[in-house]
């Protein structure tokens, strides 16, 4: 285990020393602020719409801002976790570095999971974003935190297994556009397989949408840990090591 | 120190080394000598653990490559071809990860991190970046890297290639100073690198064992017995080749005439001595007492290089490795 800290130190820093941490937290904290911004001023402006009219609904932050701003991370997380994953091993492998990693006297696994931790610590600095955004509602709303922090564990898992399987995907390439650009599709498309459901009540359907990592996401955005859910999402975290496991073996069997 | 028995490493297609058996004792430096594609680089990543041997053993400082590989990890040093370098870090950032991944932790750490900066004259570029530094810097880095942690056993894969000619002697001299603390194979297509610097060679051609042996033994091989070509030129443009040869083999000490090309009233004999005899002077006096003219006379001695080729079978290869050694090295091919 200190040995994958090792990993992880030296992988954060490299993300840190070249200008893709700063870029990818550039890009979130844009994009997200956009969002966070509209959701903000349309929940304002119903408000102002509900008291003119005189009605009294109760208007609720963590269900009119919060909820659909967590979605919207998840789908903006679609976009950052390739840029995260597409380096970690492929670049190594042009680079020969891979040669030092493999003949230290430290597990595959370390590696492993050294790298998945490192790029899991980068998506959570860029949730931090969120974080700063979503404190301005705490100081002039209301919330309840409790979904809230429900809903960070549910992105931190959803993104625990895409990253996980990128960091697969990138082990089966030299190049870290392919790297990127097969995890990204990857990743879409485990997030939109849940739409078969809507029209198709098969079983290849259901298992399809069973696939989905947006179905089993949103439960986490309503404020609830389903167990169901989460183990669908640690299993995809084992999975994906594994099989990066097991590519790396293959890689010294084949080379 | 390192036992190699039947290593043998099969792709799809291609047999990349087969049946190769060697040993290396303790504190020996070693030299791995053969063409490009000969199969040093695989099986030295075999040595490494980088790569696991289809058939075979390999025994690294006691421990076996295929069932105990962090243990062999743990007493080797690896340099391969290109510097496994990353080049976003500053060096003493680097050896500082290098050296944890190796186990060193603390005090001893920082111990070892000055001295392998001292010992591979590094400390002057503690705080650049790797990415910038001139590629001898990065193959002293690469060195340094290799060292860290005190191992038994090196493993330099062509660690001159690419330096200019006295980086190339700065080098050599590093790596034979470090022979005495740590058993060193080092692989090479360059042969007067052998010869300077290593005490026992290994030659492998299309993957197999040709030739294992002290250096000095196979200098003695090159230098035992005196072989020289001479031309022989008739004086009235005729000249009958077997009076020539049986004149030539009357000569005392000679051990075999063989007549290699015979134009118009010329012919070039290759002629050996027996060991230890020197036959220029009777041979020359031989022929010009004969009446023939002696157009030339050179001695065509086996030098390492021939040897090499011979052993290795071709011509073309010390060509390739010409161009090679001026051609930029490719990126690493795992």
């Amino acid at each position: 285990m200190r040995n994958a800290w090792i990993i992880c130190r030296k992988e954060l820093g490299s993300y840190f020393a070249s200008p893709i941490a700063y870029l990818l937290l550039t890009m979130f904290g844009l994009i997200f602020g956009y969002f966070f911004w509209t959701a903000v001023a349309v929940f304002v402006v119903e408000g102002m719409e509900m008291q003119m009219r005189g009605q009294m609904f109760p208007m609720n932050v963590n269900e009119q801002i919060i909820r659909p701003l967590f979605m919207n991370v998840s789908v903006i997380g679609l976009f950052m976790i390739p840029l995260i994953t597409m380096r970690l091993f492929a670049e190594e492998k042009r680079t020969g570095t891979i040669e030092l990693l493999a003949t230290s006297p430290i597990r595959d696994m370390e590696i492993i999971l050294g790298k998945w931790m490192a790029a899991l610590l980068l998506y959570s600095s860029l949730l931090l974003f969120t974080a700063l955004n979503f404190a301005f509602l705490f100081r002039y709303g209301n919330p309840d935190w409790k979904p809230l922090l429900v809903g960070y564990l549910g992105l931190l898992l959803q993104a625990g297994a895409l990253l996980a399987i990128g960091t697969f995907i990138s082990t089966l390439t030299r190049n870290q556009i392919i790297a990127g650009a097969a995890t990204f599709a990857v990743c879409l498309l485990l997030y939109v397989f849940g739409w078969v459901s809507s029209f198709e009540s098969a079983t290849w359907a259901r298992v399809l949408s069973y696939t989905s990592v947006s179905n089993h996401f949103e439960s986490f955005v309503r404020g609830v840990i389903d167990s169901k859910d989460a183990i669908f999402f640690v299993t995809v975290i084992f999975l994906g090591l594994f099989l990066t496991a097991r590519s790396m073996e293959s890689l010294r069997w084949r080379s | 120190m390192i036992t190699v028995k039947n290593l043998t490493k099969r792709y799809a297609r291609t047999v990349a080394v087969d049946q190769v058996s060697f040993e290396v004792a303790k504190g020996q430096i070693v030299g791995f000598l053969g063409p490009n594609g000969a199969g040093k680089t695989t099986t030295m990543r075999m040595l490494t653990c980088f790569l696991p041997p289809s058939a075979g053993t390999a025994n690294v400082a006691g421990f076996d490559v295929l069932e105990h590989p962090l243990e062999v990890k743990k007493r080797i040093g690896y340099l391969p071809e290109t510097p496994p370098i990353y080049p976003e870090m500053e060096t003493a950032e680097y050896l500082k990860f290098v050296g944890k991944l190796k186990g060193l932790r603390g005090a001893d750490l920082q111990k070892r991190i000055d001295y392998v900066s001292e010992r591979c004259a590094i400390a002057d570029v503690k705080t650049k970046l790797l990415g910038k530094l001139s590629k001898g810097y990065r193959q002293r880095v690469g060195l340094a890297q290799a060292i860290i942690h005190n191992p038994d056993v090196l493993i330099l894969d062509e660690p001159t290639a690419g330096l200019d000619p006295k980086q190339i002697n700065e080098t050599r001299d590093l790596i034979k100073d470090l022979a005495g603390e740590h058993t060193i194979i080092l692989s090479t297509h360059i042969l007067p690198e052998v010869e300077q610097t290593c005490e026992q060679v290994i030659i492998i051609n299309k993957g197999k064992l040709v030739a294992t042996d002290s250096v000095r033994n196979l200098q003695a091989r090159a230098r035992g017995a005196e072989s020289v070509l001479v031309e022989v030129g008739g004086r009235d443009g005729s000249l009958e080749l077997p009076i020539v040869q049986h004149k030539l083999e009357q000569v005392p000490g000679i051990g075999r005439v063989l007549c290699k090309q015979q134009v118009d009233g010329r012919a070039v004999f290759e002629i050996e001595s027996q060991k230890g005899q020197m036959i220029r002077g009777d041979l020359a006096r031989a022929i010009v007492q004969s009446g023939w003219d002696l157009n030339e006379l050179r001695p065509s001695a086996m030098s390492l290089e021939e040897i090499f080729l011979q052993l290795t079978g071709s011509d073309a290869t010390v060509e390739a490795e010409n161009e090679k050694v001026e051609a930029v090295p490719e990126g690493v091919q795992p």
